[in-house]
């Protein structure tokens, strides 16, 4: 795993529109932590996580990755994120392995298809991975995220909902990537409206409150 | 970015080299994996294919049917089809990566967006453009064109149908997200097409005047290599505007 050096946020606002998201909010997280950011529909936690992944350019406030000013987009954290957002961005056309082959070598180099193949088994789609996504459900495409989570190195994880649509294996499996990311010094931002897998010792909690109209 | 390049130019001698790869290796994933996606969904490229064969296949049925008349329209009528083919594809190339979250993964990704969203264009062309450009020679049998001035108006096909992709790519870009983005983007794309129609259909012309088609040519050429320089970087611009 490389060095991952801590994340830290102050001031950061978000709006949309006429409507104030979230203002002054301030975070950090230091190696082997996981800030889990909760909060009511329409708080803006996936605006935050978008702004954390450099997607989206803050309204107001500054972002440091490594004690260094990141814009969106930034190179470094670009280097450094897996953003795992509400879209799986799987193909309905290709095959379940074939998805996966072709964005870990889009983020790393091409892997061997032993890997591939086992990262699939790991999530239980072994049998599953010659069909097309197309046929997959929700879960199962999920699934897939995760495998894809296992093969890449990164050191800063960015999970919007991580939970939604895995069932209890799923979670279990979540769990273990989770522990062992954190373990080897990997940090960690998830949105979640149910409790995250994380050990109490290795989570921030975050609250953004209800969206104020201006 | 350009800061990235330089500092990563000084870090040591290999750095340009390893620069150069990435480039080409990022262009080599997207262009394969939209190449096979495109082939996956062959259906949706045939369509487009007889699109233009129908489109062009109408001007001799309702126009009239003399020779002289069919010879004088036919480049233009070949060029506009092709323009509109090309435009059918159009909402293809970023909107269905925007909506399954693709877009996102790939402009997050390590690699250089324009290298990226370059390949995806290559991709483009080559499961459109292309198709059309080998086509045209056949079609054009119907308006009595003689072999010289099909063979000039495949290869103004070959230069000019690049160039609108590439300019395609930029109003495909331009309209993510827009609400009636389909309708938006002919508004946005086919003016800027009108250059490549005007030397494209005029290179053809001048053959069957019996003149050379060089010129027409050679500024066709020269657009598509301004195209090709700028548009990368256009649409890799307007890609994380539309995701931000």
């Amino acid at each position: 795993m490389l060095s991952a050096g801590p994340l830290e946020a102050e001031r950061l606002a978000a709006r949309r529109g006429m409507v104030t998201l979230f203002s002054d909010v301030a975070l950090f997280a230091r190696e082997g932590e996981c800030i889990v950011v909760a909060g009511p529909n329409g708080s803006g936690k996936t605006t935050l996580l978008r702004m954390l992944a450099g997607l989206t350019q803050p309204e107001d406030g500054q972002i440091r990755w490594r004690q260094r000013a990141v814009r969106p987009f930034d190179p470094q954290l670009r280097d450094a994120v897996a953003f795992n957002g509400h879209h799986p961005a799987l193909k309905d056309e290709l095959t379940a392995e074939e998805n996966l082959a072709s964005w870990v070598t889009l983020d790393d180099a091409a892997p061997a298809q032993r890997q591939v193949v086992e990262a699939l088994d790991w999530v239980a789609l072994g049998r599953q991975r010659r069909l097309p996504v197309r046929v997959l459900s929700q879960g199962q495409r999920r699934r897939i995220g995760l495998a894809r989570l296992r093969l890449v190195a990164r050191p800063l994880w960015i999970l919007d909902e991580p939970l939604t649509a895995l069932d209890v294996d799923g979670i279990d499996l979540l769990r273990e990537l989770l522990e062992r990311h954190l373990d080897a010094g990997g940090l960690c931002v998830a949105a979640s409206h149910q409790p995250l897998p994380v050990s109490a010792a290795r989570e921030r909690p975050l609250t953004l409150g209800v969206a104020a109209v201006r | 970015m350009s800061t990235v390049i330089e500092t990563r130019a000084m870090e040591a001698p290999g750095a340009e080299d390893d620069a150069r790869r990435s480039v080409l290796a990022a262009f080599g994933w997207s262009l394969a994996r939209d190449v096979r996606i495109a082939l996956r969904s062959r259906a949706e490229l045939g369509v487009q294919l007889l699109f233009y064969v129908i489109v062009v296949s109408l001007f001799p049925l309702a126009a009239s049917p003399s020779r002289e008349f069919l010879n004088t329209i036919g480049p233009g009528v070949l060029w506009t089809a092709a323009l509109l083919a090309s435009l059918l594809s159009l909402p293809r190339l970023f909107a269905a990566d925007f909506a399954d979250g693709t877009l996102e993964q790939i402009a997050l990704s390590p690699r250089p967006l324009p290298a990226l969203v370059s390949g995806k264009i290559a991709a483009h062309w080559l499961t459109t453009g292309l198709p059309v450009a080998l086509m045209a020679p056949l079609l054009g049998v119907q308006y009595a064109l003689e072999p010289s001035v099909l063979g000039t108006l495949m290869l103004a096909l070959l230069i000019g149908t690049p160039i609108l992709s590439l300019l395609g790519a930029v109003g495909a870009a331009l309209t993510l997200g827009a609400r009636g983005g389909g309708s938006l983007l002919a508004l946005l794309v086919l003016p800027l097409y009108v250059p490549a129609l005007i030397f494209g259909a005029g290179a053809v012309d001048a053959v069957r005047a019996g003149m050379s088609a060089g010129a027409h040519l050679s500024l066709l050429g020269a657009g598509l290599l301004l195209a090709l320089v700028a548009v990368p970087f256009a649409v890799s611009s307007a890609v994380r505007i539309a995701l931000d």
